[in-house]
């Protein structure tokens, strides 16, 4: 829990630059006959261009968080502020791969990816050979004729992350977009995932209950306790900017930042009951 | 193949059954026999009454249909998008949606006489109840995570409606015109026999009044196969401007 590095970052944050700022922010949630807390005094800092990994107990407030960030309510308490400014309304920055796909049924899986550019007004031949190398990039090649309910949940999942690429927003939030994915697939995906991010200089804000996952991709991995949810940690990931996930499961700092999160989480989980 | 042969045999029984009851059991006065309205049903196939009067049912049911049916949506989908509109019209649309809409023919008769028209006309307020009904609840179900999604991509009102509400609501539209089908024929033929003097509800009416029970059942079986045949009409046409429903069809059923 008091890992160095982990101290040394909250420290030194806040101070210049940062893209998305979240200011002691709590949310609760009013239920029938009381409130719930789902997010506690949480403050991050994330600069642009960083990709943060959300871990945590299911229901710790992860999904909350990125609701936030995209505007879609404000915080009961604290502040969210974008590029310096707070956020009231849609944030038109960033692109949501929510939790569920939410791809529209009577479009097929090309109608789909290509509905931002439509959005956009992008030409008819671009916008095809943008979704066509899209396709390719999330391994769909073939299917772009086919119905949303003709494929598979995993295919569904990438559908849905190729057009959050399509439309080429300055932060991504993605709410466990690999959950559904065989263990390759994954990994050419978190692959595709960094390369693009770092290539085009991506915010990207990554829930995964994957602690691997949440190393390999993150520069830092936030932790949060169970419900109300607060960060417990912040863990800066050891590894270089060019890592090599393919090689990442013999890089000793990788698999002790495993082991540091593992036992960051499961105390917490042992705390909670859960 | 086998389960066709079943049901070729469920009928032939029913009608052996029918035929042997008629005139022993029951007094064929009431129930006709099978032999006789095939004979009945052949003989205004031939003479053209069954086609010409079928014609006429079914033109006023289909005119109804779509009259009913585009008004329906229209206002299903402009209601539907407005909550304030809803609001105040809820109650109002609720009160007359329970009335059985059947009652209102008399008055029909009184405004626009027995012909044509007013046929057409009290079909279409049938069908449009039905269908305005079932668009309203669906562009009001539309879902408002989706429409968030799409409005964080940039999308507006314009692209919104387009890319998402219409597109839900031919779903909606549809689901409420299959179910508007056997209304609309019984708007048709109640009109017709109440105020007709052609169609097959005037032909039902028309051959019970002189006790020709062949003939009401003749007549019965022309009805059967007009709703049969707009059935199939809505079918077609759901599978050419939804085809991702049949693509979902062809799937093996999973849970
Ligand atoms: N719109 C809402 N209205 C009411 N309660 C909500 C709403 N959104 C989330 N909650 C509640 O807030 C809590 C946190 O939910 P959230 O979806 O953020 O959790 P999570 O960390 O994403 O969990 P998971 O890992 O299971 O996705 C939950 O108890 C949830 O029921
Ligand atoms: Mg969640």
């Amino acid at each position: 829990m008091d890992r160095p590095s982990a101290k040394r970052h909250e420290t030194s944050e806040g101070q210049d630059g940062a893209l998305i700022r979240f200011a002691n922010v709590s949310k609760r949630f009013s239920l029938e006959g009381g409130e719930m807390t789902a997010v506690s005094d949480v403050s991050l800092d994330v600069r642009g261009g960083e990709i943060i990994t959300l871990v945590g107990p299911s229901g710790c407030g992860k999904s909350t968080l990125l609701n936030m960030t995209a505007g879609l309510f404000q915080p009961s308490e604290g502040t969210v502020f974008y590029e310096g400014k707070v956020l009231s309304g849609l944030n038109l920055q960033v692109g949501y791969m929510t939790q569920s796909d939410h791809l529209l049924p009577w479009r097929t899986v090309f109608g789909n990816i290509v509905a931002p550019l439509e959005i956009r007004r992008m030409g008819k031949a671009a916008a095809r050979e943008r979704v066509e190398s899209l396709l390719e990039t999330v391994g769909l090649q073939g299917f772009g004729g086919s119905y949303p309910n003709q494929i598979s949940g995993g295919m569904r999942k990438r559908t849905a992350l190729a057009r959050l690429l399509a439309y080429d927003p300055q932060t991504l939030l993605m709410d466990e977009p690999f959950g559904a994915l065989d263990a390759l697939l994954r990994l050419r995906l978190q692959v595709e995932l960094r390369i693009l991010a770092r290539r085009l200089k991506k915010t990207v804000l990554f829930v995964t209950h994957d602690l691997e996952e949440a190393v390999a991709l993150g520069d830092r991995c936030a932790v949060f306790s169970a419900r109300p949810g607060r960060i417990i940690s912040i863990v800066t990931i050891p590894l270089p900017e060019d890592r090599d996930l393919m090689q990442l499961r013999y890089n000793a700092d990788f698999t002790r930042t495993c082991a540091d999160l593992w036992s960051l989480l499961s105390s917490e989980l042992a705390r909670s009951g859960t | 193949m086998k389960i066709a042969a079943l049901r070729l045999l469920v009928l032939v029984l029913l009608l052996g059954i029918w035929e042997f009851a008629s005139g022993r059991l029951v007094s064929a006065f009431f129930i006709s026999k099978p032999s006789s309205i095939g004979a009945k049903f052949w003989s205004i196939l031939i003479d053209g009454t069954l086609l010409r009067n079928m014609g006429i049912t079914a033109s006023e049911a289909v005119t109804g249909f779509i009259v009913g049916g585009l008004a329906g949506a229209i206002v299903g989908l402009a209601l539907g998008r407005s909550v304030t509109l809803a609001k105040v019209f809820d109650p109002f649309i609720t009160a007359f949606y329970s009335m059985p809409k059947v009652a209102l023919a008399p008055l029909f008769i009184l405004w626009f006489g027995v012909d044509f028209q007013m046929r057409v006309l009290f079909t279409a307020v049938i069908v449009f109840f039905l269908v305005f009904l079932n668009t309203y609840t669906g562009v009001r179900n539309v879902s408002r995570e989706l429409m968030t999604v799409f409005r964080l991509m940039g999308a507006r009102e314009s692209h919104l409606a387009r890319m998402v509400v219409v597109p839900s609501a031919i779903t909606w539209v549809f689901a409420g015109l299959r179910l508007s089908v056997p209304y609309a024929l019984i708007g048709a033929i109640v009109a017709e026999i109440m105020a007709g003097n052609s169609g097959l509800g005037y032909m039902v009416e028309h051959a019970a009044a002189q006790f020709d029970t062949s003939g009401v059942f003749a007549a019965l079986l022309g009805v059967m196969i007009l709703a049969l045949a707009l059935n199939l009409a809505v079918k077609l046409l759901e599978r050419v401007l939804m085809p991702w429903r049949d693509a979902g069809e062809q799937r093996e059923v999973t849970v």
